[in-house]
């Protein structure tokens, strides 16, 4: 190829410098590489510079910043920061979300790729898909004037009279809802319906790349066709199911607006689910703006590092979860 | 197979009568079970959708789209600040974005083995799960605390960082599915690589590859996280009004440019969220308003891409 010279330009140095360039790729490669490097540079300047920022917060809270405790305080005054009443809100919203969606994702997935005939297929994936498109500040306001007085402060009522008086469980129930329905429990319900989508597309994904002498293997052997799903399909796909899962569990972690709009936002001692909370995304979009101190928005730099970490950490597992199922679905089969 | 050896083996496969009508049952109620799931999943997104409809529609108005807000308690105004905020912002975003993401694409399509090519794919993700909020506490480390100031610009760059993700994948995607053979018939030619991908390669891909900027577009100009502590809020910015009095005032471009993008923005989204916190009614019946043109620009741009995407790829299997 070095050989390959234009007749038209004779001038040898000309020649020379169109060789070492390769004919202009070693410049394009150079530059698709830059670009390539610079979208791992921002990943990794992410967490370097959340790092960098919160370092005398860390220095000065350590471990304290994080551990469970039931008197937290978050005092811009006295510039004690503590985070776990919006960890715990995280965590606690995220789960009961996912315990929400989780059911009613599978059985939509379920029902898209195995059941729904093939016209509908596409548009009803469309539909659910869409759920994930509406901005997350219109789920908040939706939340605040109409979701949550018509269903949560009833739902929450009925829940607190039910499940309160258990004795453990009834930790998560004590209490009640603010007429407004704001509590985690509103949070819980709206972050759902919006990780519905995440959950349910990766999932339909899993089942359809499921080999078909898998199912046919089942129903010959006389299984009805739940008995497929549930014995041989859901097993399976089980690893990349859990992938899904995780997924939807990391943006659940994230979500910001909506759940700002209807947590309620306060710093109270109460584990139950109906009152009002806040989350570790919530108390950034609240305060950071208008950070009194240094401090002040170094703790909150700090929730940000540490929601970075935790989705980082979620995203790495499910990533290898659902590959593991595409790697291992060509070999058996087909 | 082994699952197949499990089921024989927990003996469930059997044909005495009781559990027949039993297993039959089951399978009839789960089936409908989840088509039930499905319904109740489609409930909160035709309430949300035809709940906004019904209510911003009552009060939408060309005002909304013509005038700047007035002072509380005045009738009227509208939102022109956060239409332009947020086509200021979307446009940075696409500048900040597509260009980078598409030549990331390239080279992780082109090397994909390769350390860095994993570590672009793999990166990517790790990006789209990344909370927006998060997102835009990097873009205010990096720009607002360095420049001292809230700016549009710092807005553009944390919505670049959503769309990118997005762009970087489906480009991917879109340049895997170039056939081989046209990429050989145009370095057989004596095309150089370069030359290949930007007038073979990337014509060929661009349908796809316009398809997921849309998508992007969607996602971040719906976002609002990443702009509250970037473009912060504005509600006297006047686009119109800059560029005009520096064209009136002969200022250079650069100088205008600098107005433009130096100082902070409202968006839609971000308006949307400060008036539904007021406690005025005729500010939360403009959020409502607001909420019918963000969800209307949002849903128009995600139905368009995917029906985009549809017919371009039934035409190609037909």
């Amino acid at each position: 190829m070095k050989s390959l010279s234009h007749p038209a330009t004779a001038n040898p140095y000309l020649i020379k410098l169109r060789n070492f360039w390769n004919h202009g790729d070693r410049l394009w490669n150079g530059i698709i590489m830059l670009m390539a490097v610079l979208v791992l540079l921002i990943v990794l300047g992410i967490g370097y510079l959340l790092w960098i920022d919160s370092s005398s917060a860390r220095e000065l809270f350590g471990i304290r910043f994080i551990i469970p405790t039931l008197d937290a305080s978050w005092n811009p005054v006295t510039n004690n920061y503590q985070a776990w009443p919006f960890i715990y809100g995280t965590l606690i919203t995220s789960i009961f979300a996912l315990f929400i969606a989780l059911p009613i994702s599978l059985g939509i997935s379920i029902f898209l790729a195995e059941l729904c005939p093939g016209w509908l297929r596409l548009p009803l994936g469309w539909l659910i898909e869409l759920l994930a498109a509406i901005p997350s500040v219109v789920y908040g306001l939706w939340g605040i004037f109409i979701f949550l007085p018509s269903v949560i402060t009833p739902l929450g009522n009925f829940l607190g009279s039910v499940l309160g008086p258990i004795p453990i469980i009834g930790m998560l129930f004590a209490g009640s809802i603010p007429a407004g329905g704001t509590s985690r429990l509103a949070a819980s319900v709206i972050l759902a319906i919006m990780i519905t989508p995440t959950i349910t597309a990766v999932s339909r994904d899993v089942l359809l790349a499921i080999p078909r002498a898998q199912r046919e293997a089942s129903l010959a052997l006389g299984s009805t066709e739940w008995e497929m799903i549930w014995q041989v399909l859901l097993p399976y796909g089980l690893s990349g199911i859990l992938g899904a899962i995780i997924l939807g569990l990391g943006r659940a972690l994230g979500e910001t607006m909506a759940v700002t709009m209807v947590i309620g936002n306060s710093i109270e001692g109460s584990l139950s689910l109906l009152r009002p909370g806040y989350t570790m995304a919530s108390i950034i979009a609240n305060e950071f703006a208008e950070a009194l101190s240094n401090l002040h928005s170094e703790a909150m730099v700090q929730i940000a590092l540490i929601l970075f970490f935790i989705t980082l950490f979620l995203n790495l597992i499910a990533r290898l979860l659902v590959w593991r199922v595409a790697r291992r679905t060509p070999q058996e089969g087909r | 197979m082994s699952t197949i050896q499990q089921t024989l083996a927990r003996g469930s496969i059997s044909f005495s009568r009781p559990q027949y009508w039993r297993r039959k049952f089951t399978n009839r109620l789960m089936l409908s079970i989840t088509g039930i799931m499905t319904l109740i999943a489609l409930v909160p997104l035709f309430w949300i959708i035809g709940y906004v409809i019904y209510k911003g529609g009552q009060y939408i108005s060309l005002d909304l789209f013509t005038q700047m807000p007035r002072p509380l308690g005045v009738q009227g105004g509208g939102v022109l600040h956060a239409i332009q905020g947020t086509l200021l912002l979307s446009v940075l975003a696409g500048i900040f974005s597509i260009p980078p993401g598409i030549l990331a694409a390239f080279f992780a399509a082109r090397f994909p083995n390769t350390p860095i090519g994993i570590a672009v794919r793999f990166g990517t993700d790790v990006m789209s799960g990344v909370p927006s909020i998060v997102v835009g506490m990097f873009a205010y480390a990096l720009i607002v605390k360095v420049q001292g100031h809230f700016s549009a610009l710092a807005g553009g760059f944390a919505l670049a960082l959503i769309m990118l993700p997005t762009v970087i994948r489906t480009t991917e995607e879109m340049i895997k599915l170039v056939p081989q053979s046209l990429r050989e018939a145009s370095l057989a030619l004596g095309a150089a690589e370069w030359k290949t991908s930007i007038s073979v390669i990337l014509p060929a891909a661009a349908n796809g590859i316009v398809t997921g900027i849309i998508l992007g577009l969607a996602r971040a100009s719906g976002e609002t996280a990443p702009l509250l502590f970037t473009a912060l809020g504005n509600e006297r910015f006047d686009a119109v009004a800059i560029v005009t009095n520096g064209i009136n005032a002969k200022q250079s471009l650069w100088v205008i440019l600098q107005r433009l993008l130096g100082q902070p923005v409202d968006s839609l989204p971000l308006t949307l969220w400060k008036y539904a916190q007021q406690p005025f009614p005729e500010r939360i019946n403009q959020s409502w308003a607001v909420a019918f043109v963000l969800m209307l620009l949002i849903l128009t741009l995600n139905i368009v891409a995917r029906l985009w995407v549809h017919f371009r790829s039934t035409k190609i299997r037909g």
